[in-house]
């Protein structure tokens, strides 16, 4: 197998000693078949100890390595150097405090994530025995690709309006909403629309797009909050209608 | 929080989108183009098209058209000042949603004087 020698701009942050954060380049022998998380790995073991990324499943499903690889959000599993040329600049996620290194402060998301009520309300709670929910094929497929988030926050990192206005609720959060919104177990939607339908929820986005662009997961968020808006909008004209719920 | 009041001017907007990219080109090529160049000139006439507008439908159609351009272009632009950073939503929001009522006041006039 081939190596290449790949120069890895890793941009560092250590709160105890650096007053700001700045580049620090590490020489990697990259195999050909390596992605960017392999490189950080061979650093951490081989070359500087003292770097801080987070990364746990290294095949796309836990979330946790979300990066900026040359200017582009990314799962530091899925970046493959191959890709890349002999500089790999590696940043951590914009839009977020950095914690440490490539570590992001998160806490802001979980608590939006969270503000959505992203599990099932059912009708009414049914004991064991009365069996399971049963759906239909095209009842799955209503809400499947909305389901496939792992909380990677890429799409906060691309995501404009959030970088301008971090009171934003933003795609990951909106998309999970909307994957229970359109499940046909759930009943749930008035109780997300408070903060769905408001002006920190789907009417902050502009649809611009660069959400849907990074997922690495084809989740779609924009797609999904263009549709929460045409219900929403439908819902805010009715509820002036007589019989209308505000 | 409270429902936000986003969610008319954006029907409009959405409403207008369509309206903005499918008819809005070929109105512009037809009273633009054509009778600039005077590509069908006689169908183009001042009094064919006069006669044309004269007609209760074409009003309504054409007041839709234009109505919902107007709405469309203004919630565009609030966006794009929002995009720019622009914090004042409200000043900004009054300004482009002024503009497209006094247009919009200004087709109605444009079209009974006909
Ligand atoms: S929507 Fe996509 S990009 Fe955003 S957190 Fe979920 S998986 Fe990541």
């Amino acid at each position: 197998m081939s190596t290449r020698t790949i120069t890895i701009e890793v941009l560092r942050y250590r709160p105890e000693q650096d007053q700001e954060p700045f580049f620090q380049s590490y020489t990697v022998p990259c195999d050909e078949d390596w992605v960017v998380l392999d490189a950080l790995n061979y650093i951490k073991d081989e070359l500087d100890r003292t770097l801080s990324y987070r990364w746990s499943c290294h095949m796309f499903v836990c979330g946790s390595c979300g990066i900026v690889v040359d200017g582009e959000p990314k799962l530091g599993c899925k970046a493959f150097v191959k890709d890349y040329g002999d500089k790999i600049r590696v940043e951590p996620l914009g839009n977020f405090p950095i914690e440490r290194d490539l570590v992001v402060v998160i806490d802001d998301f979980i608590e939006k994530l969270e503000s959505v009520n992203p599990y099932l309300i059912p009708k009414e709670e049914k004991s064991i025995d009365d069996g399971e929910y049963l759906q239909t094929p095209a009842q799955l497929k209503a809400f499947k690709q909305y389901s496939m988030c792992i909380n990677c926050l890429l799409c906060y990192s691309a995501c404009p309006q959030y970088g301008l206005d971090p009171s934003f609720v933003g795609p990951a959060a909106l998309a999970l909403a909307h994957r229970y919104n359109m499940d046909s177990r759930d009943v749930g939607r008035k109780a997300r629309e408070d903060v769905v339908a408001s002006h920190e929820g789907i009417w902050e986005c502009s649809f611009v797009g660069a959400c849907s662009q990074v997922c690495p997961k084809d989740v779609d968020p924009a797609g999904a909050i263009q549709q929460t808006k045409i219900t929403s909008a439908i819902d805010y004209v009715t509820s002036f209608l007589p019989g209308g719920n505000r | 929080m409270a429902r936000s009041s986003k969610a008319i001017p954006w029907l409009l907007f959405a409403g207008g989108g369509t309206v903005t990219a499918f008819i809005l080109p070929v109105m512009i090529l037809i009273t633009g183009l054509f009778a600039l160049f005077g590509v069908f000139s006689g169908a183009l006439s001042y009094e064919t098209m006069q006669a044309f507008v004269g007609n209760w439908l074409i009003k309504i159609i054409l007041f839709g058209i234009l109505f919902l351009t107007l709405w469309h272009a203004a919630h565009r632009l609030r966006v794009v000042a929002h995009d720019f950073g622009i914090r004042a939503d409200t000043g900004v929001a009054i300004v482009v949603y002024g503009l497209a009522a006094v247009g919009t006041v200004a087709t109605v006039i444009a079209l009974l004087s006909v």
